[in-house]
């Protein structure tokens, strides 16, 4: 196995794209190396972005945030301005497992991982995230619901990698939460994960989105979710419509993490949860 | 020298207190050496192949392939390893289990392994591997296993205990049947009944530390092997049996211990190992990966099991049956009979009894999980009591204090108990302010009950003094929980020296006896009774050296607080002698100074507690929250009370996990699924609340401090204990265990519908 | 085979070397070509914390980073924590607290909380727990750990040790 150490996203794409074989980008390494003490992949070339100048940096302007591709979750998690316009994101990525897959776990990592459980996604659509995808010749920008095609596969093509995620700046009376449901209170995979984003305009919500996870192959955007609850106050009426909703877009698998029947079922539940704490955040009353 | 292992009543200066453990020092700085920690020049890597199938005919093994690779030192299969157990069945499985003679019984089973000279030449050389499998068809489960259209696994298991003897072979190995009295005539004397199924899932001792070994074999039949384990001794004769090894030439040496809890009490790739070296003629290192311990190790039975309870309108119970099933994998085992033994052993129940059924599927071959049997048949035992109580409009712990049993009380297994201390826990639990503390919506409260035999069983030590008084304590019982400290405390006790002066080691098998397992709770019981007459022989030298050194009398010595005192007519005069003082001159008054004992410990005293548990159930997704948790169990007398509780909070962890989320889950094709630490879910530290433990001690009449085995007891009552409180938080009774919340949230709407 | 990488790196202080193949997690590398077995392989898939290292001050699982990332970056492990034979506040705390039984699972319990009390050093219950998350332990239902931790926090606030 070969190991690269870049020192530009491009190179880092060069790599990718000339590799005959087998070849994996590493970040943070949790899903990577997982895998392959698994026996699950076997790579003939494994490129490490970590070495790219400022690959690991968060920056912050008025149009909103920059997200290098190699910060980790607990690098989100300390970064107070990120805490305070997307606390939905944060708290998501902050999910994926214990402290110290926090120490590593990134967010393109996440997302391109392309498991239907992942936790960051739904959260990452919900605010209307981007992907700045770098390729041996070009550069392209991305919604980051463009990424995920299917279980382990990414829209991406040979020679791309995700070099930064972007997030919009989080506009006035907006708010936006993530819940999922685990067995335990830690270190499981979601059962079913919710985002929702909303912004409120005279205590009523004017724009929603609300994105589900774990309960179909991909994450899905729920738009009758979002209709449901725009123009309302989440009375009780309109969140079982919004569980309702919610319950009807799964289309989940059995496995052993959870059966069909229980994740319809709690889906609609953590949606009405989920889009309380939204609410709230976005400075509404209950 | 005889001894007497009667309970004397006395005051205590080191046992009974709190001292740090020895060990201590290098657990916390990284230095411990575990079964994976030691390291052999020239050392290979071991790795098994292992059958994906559930149930299969092995038609061929073509292993040319792998041995020619470069950097591969020896291939093995069931050919290295002969049969030569002779008419020894038990061994025979165990060699089986250890490698498939010309069947795969269960996912996992090893097939053949290689030893080669780095990690990925070996794993390189399992791929090399070419074996020839015929699919059988195949059973996972307890109840279908039983059914007369199962795949039968072994065609020479014909139900014992069955009258008239079975003419076709079945999966079924025993029938066992126990009790006493007449259940009809209690029955049909009872005002209410209640009858109940229950169902628990598998579930492994889940220690963190993985199986590991290291294995030297010698061309003249000498072998070494370094392993964690249980029980070294144990595993030095069954590695000599197999292999065809003289017991004296195998020298085994047991590591620090990462956590065994009945699991590492039986051999799986240390056989395995020998043979790789003995073939390639080098040390062979294997170490288990996280799924080949799910696997290919020794989980618990998963079980069905049906439970009548009978009693009059005052709560005396009349009549109690129990029918247990109990898988052993895909081995006969004894599992379904311990369960008869504990079923209904907290009462005193005048008609009862307790069938089980031992049953094979192809699963791996069941080990020992503390208190092996007893939790399930609690659950099912326990979830009925309160159901019953239910029923009688009776507080749960009333129905139980009033049933309980007692000294003189005659157990369903046979004999009378002595003085016991269920009745005491049951009280102290009525008592505790966990009864009192407030519940909030959707909590619910459950008290449950439980009990462990404890062992006793061989053991072997020697106590050697230093000449600067300072004292060597081998054992030969595994220090799984801290016995190391307590073992010390009891010596220091019984020199009536400073516990700092005393380092207790476990020995090598090579040094001492042969010392049995430390299972059954036995290590602090049995050790700590050999520490004790082990001692007391050392006094009985030291006073012949201080009555040499007076030149008086034996009989005009005695030894009190560490010191030989001259008694009698006119040796007013001698001033007392230290041991220190005695230890100096040793070499100029007759030698080394040691005490020595060998004992099959008799009378371990039973073990009984009673749990309280609060559990918060999310009424909308069904997941259980533990908000409080309370032990009060009988440990006859803690030495180390720090220790004590310990095994406490463990146990009932070990149970909660079990209670909620913990199971193997299989598939259809045979296949365990879930053989990780992500999808296998123990407790993690954010699961659970502090754990509050309350100490009694009702002394055991057959140990000299009154010592009842506690490591067991502690797991028994937490499925019931979950159960319970789950029901009085919801008004669901949950059968199934792990009670998940996708379990308990069918349950609240099968109750919502019929309601 | 092919050759290994040489890996320059700093651990517990000082400037280390070793060879390993680039496929090598980090925590073999540092067991078997370092010799610091104090770092424990639990699971090698990341599951249960008994690798845990700090890696450049972060909290990781040595067992799912790769042996050649380590180049050029500081590592402690559990061997590092005491200072010329004084041990860690965390150390004594647990052995006071009885905090461990087998002691598989204590290198990366100490890891971890020492990780927890450098960024808070007034954690509460729930903090504690939830920082721990990450260390399986089989053995003691963690109520004495949770309690070392608890203890170790307000001692080393009292003397103002950081």
């Amino acid at each position: 196995m070969r190991y690269e150490t870049p020192a530009s996203a491009k190179e880092a794409a060069g790599l990718l794209k000339k590799e005959k074989g087998a070849a994996f980008l590493l970040a943070g390494g949790t899903d990577l190396l997982v895998k392959l003490k698994m026996g699950i992949v076997e790579p003939d070339l494994v490129v490490d972005i970590k070495r790219i100048p400022k690959i690991s940096e968060i920056q912050s302007s008025t149009k909103g945030f920059t997200i290098g591709a190699a910060v980790s979750g607990a690098e989100l998690g300390e970064h107070a301005g990120l805490k305070k316009a997307w606390p939905g994101v944060v708290e998501a990525a902050n999910l994926i497992g214990s402290d110290q897959i926090q120490g590593r776990a990134t967010l393109p990592g996440n997302l391109c991982n392309a498991s239907p459980a992942a936790d960051s996604v739904p959260a990452l659509i919900a605010a209307g995230a981007k992907a700045v995808v770098v390729g041996p010749l070009k550069k392209r920008t991305v919604a980051v619901e463009k990424i995920v095609i299917g279980p382990g596969k990414t829209s991406l093509a040979k020679g791309e990698l995700i070099e930064a995620i972007t997030l919009p700046k989080a506009e006035p009376r907006s708010g936006d939460a993530y819940l999922r449901f685990t067995p335990r209170t830690e270190m499981d995979i979601a059962v079913v994960g919710i985002a929702i984003s909303l912004k409120l305009e005279r205590g009523v919500i004017k724009k929603a989105r609300v994105v589900l996870g774990a309960v179909a192959p991909t994450a899905i955007v729920v738009a009758a979710a979002a209709k449901a609850i725009v123009g309302s106050k989440l009375d009780d009426k309109t969140l079982d419509k919004l569980a309702a909703a919610c319950s009807a877009a799964c289309n989940p698998i059995d496995d052993k993490r959870g059966t069909i029947e229980y994740r319809v079922r709690v889906a609609g539940v953590l949606a009405k949860r989920a889009a309380k704490i939204a609410f709230q955040r976005a400075g509404g009353s209950l | 020298m005889a001894h007497d292992n009667s309970y004397v009543d006395k005051k205590f200066n080191i046992v009974g207190t709190r001292f740090n453990r020895p060990d201590g020092i290098d657990k916390v700085t990284g230095k411990a050496r575990y079964g994976a920690d030691a390291s052999a020049p020239g050392q290979l890597v071991g790795k098994v192949l292992r059958s994906p199938h559930a149930h299969a005919q092995i038609l061929k093994i073509n292993t040319s392939k792998a041995e020619k690779l470069q950097g591969v030192k020896s291939v093995i299969t069931f050919e290295d390893l002969p049969d030569l157990t002779g008419a020894d069945q038990g061994m025979a499985d165990i060699l089986e289990n250890c490698m498939a003679r010309g069947r795969a019984l269960y996912d996992g089973h090893a097939v053949a392994a290689v030893a080669a000279i780095d990690e990925q030449t070996a794993a390189k050389a399992l791929k090399l591997i070419e074996v020839k499998y015929k699919k059988l068809p195949h059973v996972t489960d307890v109840d279908e296993a039983m059914l007369p259209t199962a795949p039968v696994i072994h065609d020479r298991i014909f139900t014992r205990g069955v009258e008239p003897k079975p003419t076709k072979p079945s999966n079924i190995s025993s029938r066992t049947e126990m009790g006493n009295g007449d259940v009809d005539a209690g029955f049909a004397a009872a005002d209410v009944i209640i009858e109940h199924s229950f169902k628990t899932e598998q579930t492994h001792q889940g220690y963190i530390e993985p199986h590991a070994c290291l294995a030297s074999v010698n061309p003249d039949g000498t072998a070494e092997l370094w392993v964690t384990t249980q029980g070294h001794f144990v595993f030095r004769n069954v590695c000599a049996g197999l292999l065809g090894l003289d017991i004296a030439k195998l020298k085994v040496t047991s590591s620090e211990i990462g956590g065994g809890f009945g699991g590492k009490t039986h051999v799986w790739v240390e056989p395995v190992a020998l043979a790789l070296s003995r073939k390639a003629n080098r040390p062979v290192k294997m170490v288990m990966s996280r799924d080949e311990v799910f696997r290919a190790t020794g989980p618990t039975s998963s079980t069905s099991i049906d439970v009548k309870l009978g009693a009059k309108k005052n709560g005396e119970i009349t009549a109690a049956v129990a029918e247990l099933r109990y898988q052993g994998g895909a081995f006969p085992g004894n599992w379904a009979m311990l369960a008869c033994m504990t079923a209904f052993a907290c009462y005193d129940i005048k008609n009862n009894k307790s069938i089980g059924w031992d049953v094979l599927v192809n699963r791996p071959k069941v080990a020992a999980y503390r208190a092996p049997s007893a939790p399930m048949a609690a659950f099912a035992v326990e979830s009925a009591m309160d159901m019953l109580a239910k029923e009688l409009r009776m507080k749960a712990i009333d129905l139980r204090l009033k049933n309980v049993a007692r000294e003189g009380t005659l157990a369903p297994y046979g004999p009378t108990y002595g003085p016991i201390g269920i009745e005491d826990t049951l009280k102290a639990v009525k008592a505790h302010p966990h009864m009192r503390a407030k519940l909030k919506p959707n909590q619910g409260r459950g008290v449950a009950c439980g009990f462990w035999f404890n062992i006793g069983g061989q053991t072997s030590t020697d106590l050697n003094i230093g000449v600067d008084g300072t004292v060597n304590l081998a054992v030969g019982t595994v220090d799984v929980g801290g016995s190391r400290s307590s073992l010390a405390m009891i010596a220091a006790e019984e020199l009536g020296i400073d516990y700092e002066n005393v380092k207790a080691n476990i020995a090598d098998t090579t040094s001492l006896g042969h010392n049995d397992m430390t299972e059954g709770s036995r290590g602090t019981f049995s050790s700590g009774m050999a520490t004790i007459y082990a001692a007391r022989e050392a006094i009985e030298v030291l006073k012949q050296r201080a009555a040499k050194t007076w030149g008086i009398p034996l009989e005009d010595v005695s030894w009190e607080e560490g010191h030989a005192v001259a008694t009698g007519k006119g040796h007013g005069n001698l001033p007392k002698l230290s041991l220190r003082e005695i230890a100096a001159k040793s070499g100029r008054t007759g030698g080394p100074i040691a005490g020595h004992n060998e004992v099959t410990a008799d009378g371990a005293g039973m073990g009984f507690a009673s749990h309280i548990c609060d559990v918060e159930v999310d009424p909308e997704t069904g997941r259980s929250t533990i908000v409080r948790y309370t032990v009060v169990q009988d440990a006859g007398k803690a030495i180390n009370p720090d220790y004590v509780e310990g095994q406490f909070q463990g146990g009932a962890t070990q149970g909660i996990g079990w209670a909620l989320n913990e199971e193997y889950i299989y598939g259809d094709d045979g296949r365990l699924q879930n053989p990780g630490f992500l999808d296998y879910r123990i407790p993690v530290c954010s699961d659970l609340p502090f754990i509050d433990t309350q100490i009694l001690e009702i002394p055991n009449p057959n140990h000299p401090y009154g010592v009842r085995g506690v490591g067991e007891t502690s797991i028994v009552p937490p499925l019931a204990a979950v159960g319970n409180a789950i029901a009085n938080a919801t008004g669901v009774r949950m059968g199934h265990a792990p009670m998940s919340p996708p379990r308990v949230l069918a349950a609240l709407d099968a109750l919502d519908n019929a309601g | 085979m092919s050759k290994s990488t040489l890996v320059s790196t700093t651990v517990n202080g000082d400037a280390v070397e070793f060879a390993c193949p680039t496929d090598e997690s980090l925590m073999t590398a540092l067991r078997d070509r370092v010799g610091l077995t104090g770092v424990k392989e639990g699971c090698g898939t990341g599951d249960c914390g008994a690798c845990s290292i700090s890696l450049d001050g972060r909290l990781v699982c040595s067992c799912i980073v790769l042996g050649v990332e380590a180049e050029g970056r500081t590592i402690e492990t559990v061997e590092g924590l005491s200072q010329n034979g004084v041990l860690h506040p965390l150390q004594q705390s647990f052995i006071d607290h009885a905090a461990l039984q087998c002691g598989i699972c204590t290198p990366g319990f100490l890891i971890a909380a020492k990780a927890l009390l450098d960024r808070n050093p007034n954690p509460n219950e729930s903090e504690i727990r939830y920082a721990l998350a990450g260390n399986l332990c089989r053995c003691t239902g963690y109520d004495k750990i949770v309690r070392a931790v608890q203890a170790t926090a307000k001692d080393m606030r009292k003397k103002g040790r950081s």
